[in-house]
């Protein structure tokens, strides 16, 4: 019902804004095609503007959601969730860009959107202030829960240094496309928090990986095959100190940034640059790089800045 | 009135009291909000009682509303509003199916002596400052341990199986709930309390509640002088005893046209069992009943001889006990916890354990499964009573959901920001457990959990980082311990407030401005 009407409502606005845009940069932004990219961007860096509207800017220069979705797969959505706080406290990511993201899924084609995490504090509370959980619900997707280990299955990465085999969320493993949408923090244990991190979200036992080398574990799982195809790093309101999980909202910087990637490496090389860190200070970067999972060198990149 | 409404009325009433109750131990989704616990346990006798005389709150006044009741009506409470008499009533009924003997009663002697004596022994030792013996026998405590024990588990059993089929179709409304048994030897009194009373229920329907329950033994010393009761029409009555064979109490001594008011639940069986309607429930007539006067009782006797025994030797266990628990572990164990940690709002572990009577509420309202039953972590009289146990959770910064359901006063309401200032205890840090020390490589995740950030990162060797605590802004929610990945020893753990101190405010510096230009 939600999402008929979401639909419907969706195709009044479209033919609005489809008016209005027919002449600006975004036409395509919502088309749901892929558009014939001009460049191959390493990494999109847009800034100035709110969530939401920095992806409709950003991902056009990918070629729309529609160079990532095809009609009727099934996405997964994985925002971080971890922590019982509100959205201003930037804990978490920012609800309005997971709705958006979520909305160009559907208008790609996507048959269902999914989104879930397997959060540090309680998880109801968590989706709940967040803001998450209504924001999928508004997008029309399912807002699923990470909570029970019977949720999570076994998975080996055979190249992996420490790190060899893992549970994972069902969703992994059953969505068709797998979308990372990471926010920027500071983090006590790895450093910084980007898009390599957020995938503590989709394992059941992190404890394993803090015991055995955290770093490396977090490298090791990016070589697990079933990996995102895209990644969106929210750094709007970037926890500067205090981080995971923040003390205040005096621990924000507000960046007002959105950075888009197909690489994760590339994507938390920016990240760790936009905190004022050198991506080589960050281990898991590093050695992520080292293992040939991605670039982490900025100067060779080929980076669409765009200011809004 | 003679009707045999009276008995529908009840079952009815009561059937809905029950499923209110079990509703309120089981409903592991937290689905009722903070403010129907208060409304709903208002009446609830010890809880009520407690919280009045021990916790000192002046409104909670219930147990005075009950005392009036039973004066005016007799022990319409024990029928009508406790849970636990309510299951046996219930069970009683299963009985009665099973063996048609079982349904027949027929009039038994009380068991004065005992009565007394338990509830000697239980008045006693609380005038001392005890709530041990409340805990194991107040009647809705004992209710509330069997739902979360016993019963949560099949519900949650159930929920899981439901969760899993419509997880299928992509439907997550009902989601799966992990079962976590709490450590064996809290289940020991339960379910010897649940196998006595199971089996005095099937077979002998309201004995418990005449025999042990101290509520209604107290209450019965009011409902003998009730101004409604239970009463014979001698003119229809024709002693054909079918009262007596329904009546759960075994109260009714249908020879002697007599009731033992004392034992009677109000429960109405017999006006309904009597085809004369020679029974009736209604205003006292003053009219000296036979038999009913005795002049010297030697029950009595015995009772207050056992009693003074017993508080004497109860004064001895409770001085034995101590006001604060002793420290429990030597100082050779890596976790030297020296005291348990007691809930938010508690004020301190004295407070908590003289207050608190194990009814278990807290341990399922909590949404991350913090509260855990003890063992002998406030020591063997506190068995049950729930402690923080950051190896089953840790406290969520932001909940104070266990203060707001508490019943007795144990944990007294704190608003959340009272609560993110209070202090139950202080993280400890193990360096030579900790995994940046003895691995060389980074971890961290108590830091990440940790809310203030009193536990916080250092340079250590290298470019690793190793926590270090500052007390003073650290609340004791035991995030760090919980998240700790060592084993089997924990790096970090929180040793509890004896008494609840105020914690300071994290302090804040001004950041940098945010970039105007991508640093890349």
């Amino acid at each position: 019902m939600k999402r008929r009407n979401f639909l419907r409502s969706s195709l009044g606005a479209g033919l609005a804004a489809g008016a209005f845009m027919s002449f600006s940069r975004y036409e395509n932004a919502l088309a749901g095609k892929p558009l014939p990219s001009a460049e191959n961007y390493d990494l999109i860096a847009v800034m100035g503007g709110e969530p939401a509207a920095m992806f409709d800017m950003g991902i056009q220069s990918l070629g729309g959601m529609g160079t990532f979705v095809r009609k009727g797969q099934k996405v997964l959505v994985k925002p971080n969730i971890g922590w019982d706080v509100v959205p201003e406290k930037g804990a978490n990511t920012n609800p309005a860009l997971v709705k958006r993201i979520i909305e160009h899924c559907y208008r790609a084609g996507a048959k269902e959107v999914y989104v879930f995490d397997n959060t540090c504090d309680n998880w109801i509370k968590c989706y709940k202030n967040s803001g998450i959980e209504q924001a999928v619900k508004d997008a029309g997707g399912k807002i699923v829960p990470g909570n029970s280990e019977s949720y999570y299955h076994e998975i080996t990465i055979p190249n992996g240094k420490k790190l060899t085999k893992t549970k994972v969320h069902e969703l992994v493993l059953e969505s068709d496309v797998f979308i990372n949408v990471p926010v920027l923090k500071n983090h006590s244990s790895a450093m910084m928090t980007g898009a390599l991190k957020n995938m503590m979200g989709v394992i059941w036992d992190r404890g394993y990986w803090h015991r055995n080398n955290l770093n490396q574990c977090i490298a090791d799982y990016a070589l697990y095959s079933r990996k995102p195809s895209l990644h969106i790093t929210d750094a709007y309101n970037v926890m500067m100190r205090n981080g995971p999980r923040g003390v205040s909202v005096a621990d924000l910087s507000n960046m007002k940034s959105l950075l888009i990637s197909t690489d994760w490496v590339a994507i938390d090389a920016a990240g760790a640059k936009m905190m004022g860190k050198e991506p080589s200070s960050i281990e898991h970067i590093t050695l992520a790089a080292g293992m040939g999972i991605g670039k982490m060198d900025l100067a060779s990149m080929n980076i669409h800045r765009l200011k809004m | 009135m003679k009707s045999s409404a009276l008995k529908h009325i009840r079952t009815v009433f009561a059937v809905l009291v029950l499923l209110l109750f079990a509703f309120l131990f089981i409903d592991f989704r937290g689905i009722l909000g903070d403010k129907a616990f208060g409304p709903i346990l208002y009446l609830q006798f010890v809880p009520s009682f407690l919280k009045f005389v021990i916790a000192g709150v002046a409104a909670s006044t219930g147990f005075i509303a009950v005392l009036i009741l039973t004066l005016l009506t007799g022990r319409t409470y024990c029928s009508f509003l406790c849970p636990l008499g309510i299951l046996q009533d219930g069970i009683s009924r299963v009985g009665g199916l099973v063996k048609r003997r079982f349904r027949r009663y027929g009039y038994k002697k009380p068991w004065t002596a005992l009565r007394y004596f338990i509830l000697g022994i239980t008045a006693g030792i609380m005038a001392l400052g005890g709530v041990y013996v409340l805990t194991i026998l107040d009647p809705y405590s004992t209710f509330g341990r069997f739902m979360t024990y016993f019963a949560q588990p099949v519900a949650l059993f159930v929920n899981n199986i439901l969760a899993s089929i419509l997880g299928k179709f992509d439907i997550y409304t009902i989601y799966r709930v992990d079962i976590k048994p709490y450590e064996i030897v809290a289940y020991i009194i339960p379910a010897a309390f649940l196998f006595l009373i199971g089996l005095l229920a099937f077979r002998y329907g309201r004995l418990y509640c005449n025999t042990v329950c101290p509520v209604g033994t107290l209450l019965g010393f009011l409902s003998k002088i009730s101004l409604f009761r239970i009463r014979f029409d001698d003119a229809k009555c024709t002693r054909c005893g079918r009262c007596a064979m329904s009546c759960k109490s075994s109260c009714i001594d249908f020879l002697n046209k007599t009731v033992d008011l004392s034992r009677c639940v109000n429960c109405f069986n017999c006006i309904d069992s009597c085809k004369e309607n020679g029974m009736s429930y209604g205003l006292v007539r003053l009219k000296k009943q036979p038999g009913s006067d005795e002049t010297t009782d030697p029950s009595r006797r015995g009772f207050i001889a056992g009693s003074l025994v017993l508080i004497a030797g109860g004064s001895q266990l409770i001085r034995a006990q101590g006001t604060t628990p002793t420290p429990t572990k030597d100082s050779t164990v890596k976790e030297d916890r020296l005291y348990p940690v007691s809930p938010p709002g508690s004020a301190g572990i004295a407070t908590f354990t003289s207050r608190c009577t194990a009814c278990t509420l807290c341990v399922n309202a909590c949404p991350t499964n913090v509260l855990q039953p003890s063992v002998s972590e406030y020591g063997f009289a506190g068995i049950m009573q729930p402690r923080m146990d950051f190896h089953s959770g840790f406290c969520n910064y932001d909940c104070t959901r266990c203060t707001d359901v508490c019943p007795t006063g144990a944990i007294m309401p704190l608003m959340v920001e009272a609560k993110k200032m209070t202090q139950i205890g202080k993280a400890v840090f193990i360096k030579e457990n900790c995994i940046v020390h003895t691995e060389k490589t980074a971890c961290g995740a108590c830091s990440e959990h940790c809310p203030t950030k009193a536990c916080h990162m250092v340079p250590y060797e290298g470019k690793l980082l190793i926590p270090e605590i500052k007390d003073e802004i650290c609340i004791g929610c035991g995030a760090c311990e919980y998240a700790c990945p060592t084993r089997p020893y924990r790096a970090i753990f929180v040793d509890g407030n004896p008494i609840h101190e105020a914690a300071s405010k994290p302090e804040a510096e001004e950041l940098k401005a945010a970039p105007a230009e991508f640093p890349f």
